[in-house]
């Protein structure tokens, strides 16, 4: 602690020159500082984790039943059972709360999944490449370039409207139009970490390919793996919640925001708040995705981040 | 140059080759028969069997495709199943209709971020750069559908100010137009902000200053054009999600272009219409990107092609 006191981070060697040790603490300080920040980004995604778990239990959906005599009421209105709509109903009735909740949890879900399946795919399909090089190396980025060469939003339309409606299939088709960004990331760091003295030690003690690849570049893959997962997180949530729009992601039964949004476009003149209020859940959960993300990068990559 | 032009182009042919063939592979992954769902529910055998014909459905996979790499470089898909016209005709009747939705947002998104991203780099930390960061923070995260049915709440039905839906006039085109604009203003604005700061710390800025150069020639004169190149790679990239973009924004605003037949289209499990509209849009950014990297020669002398 005696580092922070004020003129510490002044102090001079007898030289003139800040010494080494001051210098690190110097480091050590901003380091200190970015993870405050970072804590304090993460607390709004944190929030949204919480509501999407916790939330749908305490005010939980039901799709099945319609009230039609307590549609379209505004929020804060008092319906026939008694309780008050904080955000209002739609046109058959049903609490938008209820439908936030389920979407906030269904956002979660597919954007947590999707995530992991095409970050397991990248994995998988990056590291070879970039540890072997030649004949993999070369089909996956081809590949990999086809498939850039679609607007990413297009290509899920297509697949989407081909494998029909349901939670999983906007997985699916997420996964698919997802993986290359982690392939890449994962075969650049891989290509980079390849010819490093620890990979060539591994080789010279005998370890097999296998458990080079496992134990000394995979564990090294997973900072900058995490950092595009966390960009990608917010991506993905705005990707499902437009396919839901089109009516090409969740079926009516689990009502995404982007579905809900869908709803209330015939009400926009009698119902503003049924477009409205998932709209800014979705807005203010993908920028706070994004601003974390930033604070996680300048967190784990501090010098790349400030450049 | 002309060998880069011509390996540059072969590339080009390669990239559509593989986007016609993901699209035939994609929609012949469909669980079940495309002919069966194409029938519906009331549709007889006969009636499955007689659209398996016509598709060439019963053919071995490998004639399927070679007929469909055949169409696709003839640019005949076959008629649409609703219209009862060639795919091909009834896409390229809505072509105008998405370039004009697609240059008049990508238009406004330059005139907008151009001077935000300017002024935010020549007046840094002020309130003015912090205004922008933020106006540039949301671009990127509100979704642009919601935005657009924002737009017709606010603008349409409150202050009656434009239609809400349809295609016409200059009236029609502000709406959808400003929504995809947002779009690019967020990405864009932040990079001529970052390109602009990189470029004002060259010496040839300081000299430039240092000869007593008024801000605006040195600005116009000496820094634009050095930060050019990824600033045109960028609105080069953003065209694919602008055309993407202008599938959902088409869909909101009810504009009759590509995009709005391609989710009808889906709707009515129109294939052939679904093919040639998912091909168009996406040759149309891939030979946007190839003309954003031929321009790089005309914009940077000092690149060369080899």
């Amino acid at each position: 602690m005696t580092a922070r006191a004020p003129g510490a981070a002044v102090a001079r060697s007898a030289g003139g020159w800040p010494d080494q040790t001051t210098w690190q603490a110097a480091q050590r300080r901003r380091q200190r500082r970015r993870a405050w920040r970072l804590a304090a980004w993460g607390v709004p995604v944190a929030l949204f984790v919480v509501v999407a778990v916790v939330g749908p239990i305490l005010a939980p959906y039901d799709p099945v039943t319609v009230r039609l005599a307590d549609r379209l009421e505004p929020p804060g209105a008092v319906l026939h059972d008694g309780t008050r709509a904080w955000l209002g109903t739609d046109q058959v009735g049903k609490d938008l709360v209820a439908q936030v909740l389920q979407g906030a949890r269904i956002s979660l879900l597919v954007g947590v999944a999707t995530v992991a399946v095409a970050g397991l795919i990248g994995l998988a399909a990056g590291v070879p490449a970039g540890y072997f090089g030649g004949g993999i190396d070369g089909l996956l980025m081809r590949v990999a370039d086809l498939q850039l060469a679609f607007p990413s939003l297009l290509l899920a339309i297509l697949i989407a409207a081909v494998l029909g409606r349901s939670v999983t299939n906007v997985i699916i088709t997420l996964s698919v139009t997802r993986w290359v960004t982690f392939a890449r990331v994962t075969r650049a760091t891989t290509l980079a970490m390849r010819e490093r003295e620890f990979v060539t030690a591994a080789r010279a003690t005998g370890a097999s390919t296998r458990r080079i690849m496992s134990r000394h570049i995979v564990p090294l893959t997973v900072t900058p793996l995490v950092v595009v997962a966390t960009v990608e997180l917010g991506l993905v949530i705005l990707a499902e919640a437009s396919l839901s729009f089109l009516g090409l992601g969740t079926p009516p039964d689990h009502p995404s925001w982007g579905l809900v949004i869908a709803n209330g476009r015939n009400y926009l003149t009698t119902a503003w708040w049924i477009s409205t209020i998932p709209g800014i859940a979705l807005s203010l959960v993908i920028l706070a995705v994004g601003l974390f993300g930033d604070q996680l990068n300048e967190y784990l990559n501090p010098k790349a981040a400030s450049a | 140059m002309g060998a880069y032009l011509v390996k540059r182009l072969a590339y080009s042919v390669f990239v559509v080759w593989g986007a016609v063939t993901i699209v035939f592979v994609v929609v012949r992954l469909i669980p079940g028969d495309p002919a069966q769902l194409m029938v519906g529910a009331e549709g007889t055998q006969a009636d499955v069997e007689a659209l398996r014909h016509r598709f060439g459905l019963d053919r071995p996979l490998a004639v399927q495709y070679l007929r469909y790499l055949g169409q696709a470089a003839s640019l005949r898909f076959g008629n649409s199943l609703r219209l009862e016209i060639p795919a091909a005709d009834a896409v390229a009747q809505r072509v105008p209709a998405t370039a004009l939705l697609a240059a008049s947002a990508m238009v406004l998104g330059v005139a907008v971020s151009m001077p935000l991203g300017i002024a935010a780099a020549l007046h840094r930390q002020s309130v003015l750069d912090r205004m922008v960061a933020v106006v540039s923070l949301v671009g990127q995260s509100v979704p642009n559908f919601w935005l657009g049915i924002m737009f017709i709440l606010v603008f349409a039905r409150g202050l009656r100010w434009f239609p809400s839906a349809g295609t016409g006039g200059l009236d029609h085109l502000v709406l959808p137009a400003a929504t995809l604009a947002l779009l690019l203003v967020g990405v864009l604005t932040r990079l001529v902000r970052s390109g602009l700061l990189e470029v004002l710390d060259e010496e040839y800025v300081r000299s430039a200053y240092a000869k007593g150069l008024p801000v605006r020639r040195v600005i116009n004169r000496h820094a634009l054009p050095n930060m050019l190149i990824p600033v045109v790679t960028v609105v080069g990239l953003q065209l694919g999600s602008l055309l993407a973009g202008a599938v959902i924004v088409e869909t909101v605003f009810g504009w009759a272009g590509v995009g709005r037949l391609l989710v009808d289209a889906i709707g009515n499990r129109d294939y052939p219409i679904v093919q040639v509209a998912v091909l168009f849009i996406t040759v149309g950014f891939i030979t946007v990107n190839l003309l954003v990297d031929l321009s790089y020669a005309y914009l940077d002398p000092r690149i060369r092609y080899r």
